[in-house]
């Protein structure tokens, strides 16, 4: 066979891809592998080592690389073949560079020179080969260089080089946009190519471009739709076809373009109706292209404006993706109904069935996609149900990186639709204890002020009744073991500020509770940190209250081991909680005020309340102060604990010079601006303030007043979204007069019988049909669909009294299955009018079938032989013809045997030989070449034998 | 960008062919490829051949002992948003691999996983025509084979 060339390598070479392809592990490999690169270091440097055997060696660095190790010794020898005249080697080392080297190495630099000589090149594939490197090496600092000679290129007689030439110009404007800022309208230009392929390029740059500006390109709408229209309709060459479908590839990218410039402009998207609603009826169903193009379709569809005609045709193919047995159909159906569903919510309601089986099913893909699908459509009326099943899923899964994106989701969507506070704080702890490492800090934060700060209503008793559940149940919580810091923090800080505050808990119950937690995660010093100070409040309200308490045995030790802690933020909390608890009840009144965590705090940042003080120590003869920054060098302590990246808890030594020591900007305020906003301050910027004078300046409890309460000067007042506070403050209201009237108990009861309402609705609209469903599935189809809709809405109608518009469900239903029989007939319409207007395109696009092929192009071009033609065109025709001929067939037969039982590949080859590929003896010959070279079917490996097309 | 990365892997897990349209070092290569191919190769006939891997999204197909693995963008979902840019055409992308296969038994007849080892700058230099900037920009089997062809009978 010709390409094969009796394979002309090596011996050795053959040695290597056999050891490789029969090696059994990765660890043969690896050391297969470390072998090759021994014998490569020593052998690539030897002088005078012929050409081909060079670029055998250069592969050989391409496996090494490919399978993982590093091969840079070689990079050199790469760059050095791209200087080398044969085509053939020039274009390995040009592929081999792009393999090993990033845009930024240095040796790119020697690259430049060798690719601008090759862009000038008279052989069109050498020009070719430097463009594929000029996408992939050249840098934004290197752009200029050669930009001038890819622009000119884009006039090349050769359509390949166009087209590549586009390419780069994509490629530079992905590095910097600016580069090509002038070269738009050539964009525009090139879109009008003679060559389909070239065209087909331009889009990719048009697409980006559009991207940024839609309005720009308004006027284009029109020469994107009348290309659209002509590949539709089979105006492009046949080779680009795929399994009967004309160009779909490009079909895809144009309905991806016309996506953009139709969205939310009623006008351009009225331009593209006929097209798109042309080609969803022409396209092929049974084929996986034909619903890659069905389905960006629809994607199309739901961004632009549309028609109710267009939205139906979108629903009726998203139906045929849900109900299809193939689990990639229903994969893309689940998402393309998460995309209309904005325009017509309703549509989902007709599928609930299918969703739920995609929610049930095994498949992690197809779950999480449907999740994605709730997580759109979630509203106030279903965020409970879709809640749980997201945290259910959340537990269940294992990937932190899928359990904080699901966790996060619970939160942003609690936050917003919360029927409840009672459920939110359920919600949230639920979330904390699965998942609280994984959850933005901020959402403890928000809990927290949310806690703290109730609705905002002026209902005192609501808020009080929030505070007291969440205690309650962060009580049942806290003993639990393995709960995540963040949780903990906040519990313990709730617990520290409101635990006793409804007199239900007496403070000794409460501090025992907080010191066990303390205890049990003595390795966290932040929840230890939290805890104290939780400890400090309870004891303190206890104290200011005027009762009497004893400090708990266990909080007495906890108190004297923080007392000792290595970590000094532990340490000051520590003797701060002993210094308040000697004061008396009205100063710790004053220092800790009963649930004040939402006051302002007013911070005197000049410090003048120590004026008197400062100046009577002056008048007795003390030193002035001078600020940090006009005091020598010498005192530089203070900003070396500023730099935080060399913070004095890691212990190590800095190889770096120190930097030159920065004046700290404001002076006389370090404590308090080093955490604005947090609610309370961390240990480690607390390290910063025990080095900074100013703090041991002030008196202890000051500085641990300030510290230890919530600071929310300069944080707004209402927390979570401006929905979620109006839908929650209606529901709120209603709960409230329960809660006025009834007792406090009912209102949770009614919350969770609501919930069980639902989901009980939910799983018998899965359950019952479902049996029904999986027995008539196929036949049944769209009647049955009706059916089970109009059984749940009469659930619905009888629950939520939403009556009304179920009824029209079921008539649009019908309408479906009408629609259905329809199509047959509307196919023999009369084509649509011909809108071949546009200019130049069109005169091009039309005389396509008069397009020359390709091959015989070359052949003029090159002056070849004819037996060495002869082999391409004559296999080609037949190749294609079987292709088309058992097209469906074959297509079929893929899917199904492309699966198959590697041990049947070597007996299913030989027939299979027969009826597909160039010839039967060009398989034997090879089949015979690779044994005589000892692989062979029955040795280690037979895989590699196996015909990959089946 | 579109394409990310275009993988061929045999079912032991070795790589047989990979190409990337973005810059990763060998240590993340090797810890992507790791964990991607854990996941694909652990899925049966029945689930479908997308996979989700942080940013990117894998579309994979089997042929005989190979798998192909094509990455892609994986596209943002938001609440805000339901039409996002970067939406990858899944199907298509499933039919690219097809395609991709399809040349290259055109090419090699009856092609196998050796001849892709013992050709391999051949399989990358379709790869080149076909993919550019993880674009799709050839899909004419003629148009992607014509340069291989003439190089052959050159050399």
């Amino acid at each position: 066979m010709g390409s094969q060339g009796g394979f002309g390598q090596s011996k050795e070479f053959l040695d290597l891809v056999k050891s490789i392809g029969e090696a059994r592990s990765k660890s043969e490999e690896d050391r297969i592998v470390l072998h090759e690169i021994e014998m490569l270091k020593r052998r690539i440097n030897e002088p005078d080592i012929p050409k081909r055997k060079m670029k055998e060696y250069i592969i050989r660095l391409v496996y090494i690389e490919m399978l993982g190790h590093d091969a840079s010794f070689g990079y050199i020898h790469a760059v050095k073949m791209t200087h080398d005249d044969s085509l053939l080697l020039k274009r390995t080392g040009y592929l081999a560079v792009t393999l090993f080297l990033n845009e930024d190495h240095d040796l790119i630099i020697l690259i430049v020179n060798t690719i601008q000589k090759d862009l000038k090149s008279d052989n069109y594939l050498v020009v070719c080969a430097a463009l594929n490197a000029v996408c992939k090496l050249i840098n934004e600092e290197t752009i200029p260089a050669v930009i001038q000679q890819v622009v000119e290129l884009l006039g090349h007689p050769k359509e390949g080089v166009r087209k590549k030439a586009v390419m780069a110009l994509h490629s530079f404007y992905q590095r910097s946009p600016s580069s090509v800022n002038h070269l738009v309208s050539s964009f525009q230009k090139k879109l009008c190519d003679n060559d389909p392929g070239v065209m087909g390029a331009t889009l990719f740059p048009l697409y980006d471009l559009i991207t940024i500006d839609v309005n720009l390109y308004k006027d284009l709408v029109v020469s994107f739709v009348n290309i659209l229209k002509q590949v539709a309709e089979r105006r492009l060459p046949k080779s680009y076809d795929y399994h009967q479908t004309p160009a779909p590839f490009i079909q895809i990218k144009l309905l991806k373009i016309l996506a953009l410039l139709g969205s939310g402009d009623k006008r351009s998207s009225e331009h593209m109706y006929t097209v798109i609603g042309d080609i969803m009826r022409k396209s092929d169903t049974t084929s996986n292209i034909g619903n890659a193009i069905l389905y960006e379709c629809i994607c199309c569809i739901s961004s632009i404006q549309s028609s109710p005609k267009l939205l139906e045709t979108a629903a009726d193919a998203i139906a045929k993706f849900l109900k299809s047995d193939s689990h990639n159909l229903k994969y893309m159906g689940i998402d393309a109904l998460g995309r209309l569903i904005r325009l017509s919510p309703e549509i989902a309601e007709q599928h609930q069935l299918a969703v739920i089986d995609c929610l049930e099913d095994p498949d992690d893909t197809l779950k999480r996609k449907t999740f994605e699908l709730l997580y759109k459509m979630t509203k106030s009326s279903n965020v409970e149900v879709i809640v749980d099943r997201m945290i259910d899923y959340m537990i269940s899964i294992n990937d932190s990186h899928y359990k904080t994106e699901t966790a996060s989701r619970c939160v942003e969507l609690a936050e917003q639709f919360a029927p409840s506070n009672h459920w939110f704080i359920q919600t949230m702890n639920k979330v904390f204890q699965h998942a609280g490492d994984l959850v933005n800090p901020k959402v403890a934060h928000n809990l927290m002020r949310l806690i703290a700060e109730g609705f905002g209503e002026d209902d005192d008793t609501a808020d009080s009744q929030l505070r007291s559940s969440a205690v309650e149940s962060y009580l049942q919580i806290v003993d639990q073991p393995k709960l995540p810091s963040a949780f903990l923090q906040v519990i313990c800080w709730v617990l520290g500020e409101y635990g006793t505050a409804d007199g239900k808990y007496s403070a000794s119950y409460i501090s025992g509770k907080l010191c066990d937690a303390a205890e049990a995660h003595s390795d966290d010093d932040i929840v230890k940190a939290y805890a104290v100070t939780a400890l400090m409040k309870v004891y303190s309200f206890e104290k200011a209250a005027g009762r009497k308490f004893n400090l708990l045995p266990e909080c007495q030790s906890l108190l004297e081991e923080l007392s000792a802690s290595h970590s000094s933020d532990l340490q000051q909390r520590a003797y701060e909680f002993q210094a308040i608890l000697d004061l008396d009840a009205n100063a710790i009144e004053n220092i800790m005020p009963l649930d004040a965590s939402c006051e302002d705090i007013e911070i005197d940042k000049s410090l003048s309340f120590l004026d008197s003080y400062v100046h009577k120590s002056l008048e007795e003869g003390a030193e002035p102060y001078i600020p940090e920054h006009e005091r020598s060098g010498t005192l530089s302590i203070s900003n070396m604990g500023n730099q935080n990246q060399y913070d004095t808890s890691s212990h190590s030594l800095r190889f770096e010079a120190y930097e030159v020591p920065k004046p700290v900007i404001p002076i006389g305020i370090p404590a308090p601006i080093s955490y604005p906003t947090e609610l309370v301050p961390l240990p480690e910027p607390s390290y910063q303030r025990d080095v900074q004078p100013i703090a041991s300046l002030g008196p202890v409890s000051d500085a641990g007043s300030t510290g230890l309460k919530l600071r929310l000067d300069g944080v707004q007042k209402k927390w979570g979204k401006p929905t979620y506070s109006s839908a929650a403050s209606s529901s709120t209201s209603n709960s409230d007069s329960h809660r006025t009237t009834v007792s406090g108990a009912t209102q949770p009861d009614t919350v969770v019988s609501k919930s069980r309402e639902s989901s009980s609705y939910d799983s018998s609209s899965r359950r019952q049909p479902h049996v029904e469903v999986s027995e008539e599935k196929q036949k049944l189809a769209a009647s049955l669909f009706g059916g089970t809709s109009s059984r749940s809405e009469k659930k619905q109608s009888g629950g939520t009294a939403a009556g009304g518009g179920g009824h029209s469900k079921v008539s649009r239903v019908s309408n479906h299955t009408e629609e259905k029989v329809r199509p047959t007939t509307t196919v023999v319409q009369p084509p649509p009018p011909d809108l071949l207007d546009l200019a130049e395109p069109t005169g091009t696009m039309s005389s396509s079938s008069s397009v020359i092929d390709p091959f015989k192009q070359l052949e003029g071009l090159l002056d070849m032989s004819e037996d060495g033609i002869t082999a391409t065109p004559s296999n080609g025709p037949d190749l294609m013809s079987l292709y088309s001929e058992n097209g469906q067939n074959l297509n079929q037969n893929t899917i199904l045997n492309e699966k198959d039982d590697p041990s049947s590949e070597n007996t299913t080859k030989r027939t299979a030989s027969l009826t597909k590929g160039p010839s039967l003896k060009d398989a034997l010959n090879k089949d015979a070449l690779v044994r005589q070279m000892g692989v062979n079917p029955t040795s280690q490996n037979p895989n590699l034998f196996s015909d990959l097309l089946g | 960008m579109g394409i990310r990365f275009v993988l061929m892997v045999n079912k032991q897990g070795q790589t047989r062919l990979a190409q990337y349209y973005e810059y990763l070092t060998l240590e993340e290569r090797r810890a992507l490829e790791g964990e991607i191919v854990r996941k694909c190769l652990a899925r049966n006939e029945q689930q479908c051949s997308f996979v989700e891997h942080r940013t990117y999204k894998i579309v994979y197909r089997r042929y005989a002992s190979l798998f192909f693995l094509v990455g892609v963008d994986n596209e943002e979902v938001s609440r805000a948003h339901t039409f996002t840019i970067m939406c990858p055409n899944e199907l298509a992308i499933l039919e690219f691999i097809h395609l991709l296969v399809e040349t290259m038994d055109r090419h090699f007849g009856n092609v196998c996983e050796l001849d892709i080892m013992f050709h391999l700058e051949k399989a990358h230099f379709m790869l080149e025509e076909m993919v550019m900037n993880g674009c799709i920009v050839e899909t004419s089997k003629a148009n992607i084979l014509a340069p291989i062809q003439l190089m052959d009978k050159a050399s």
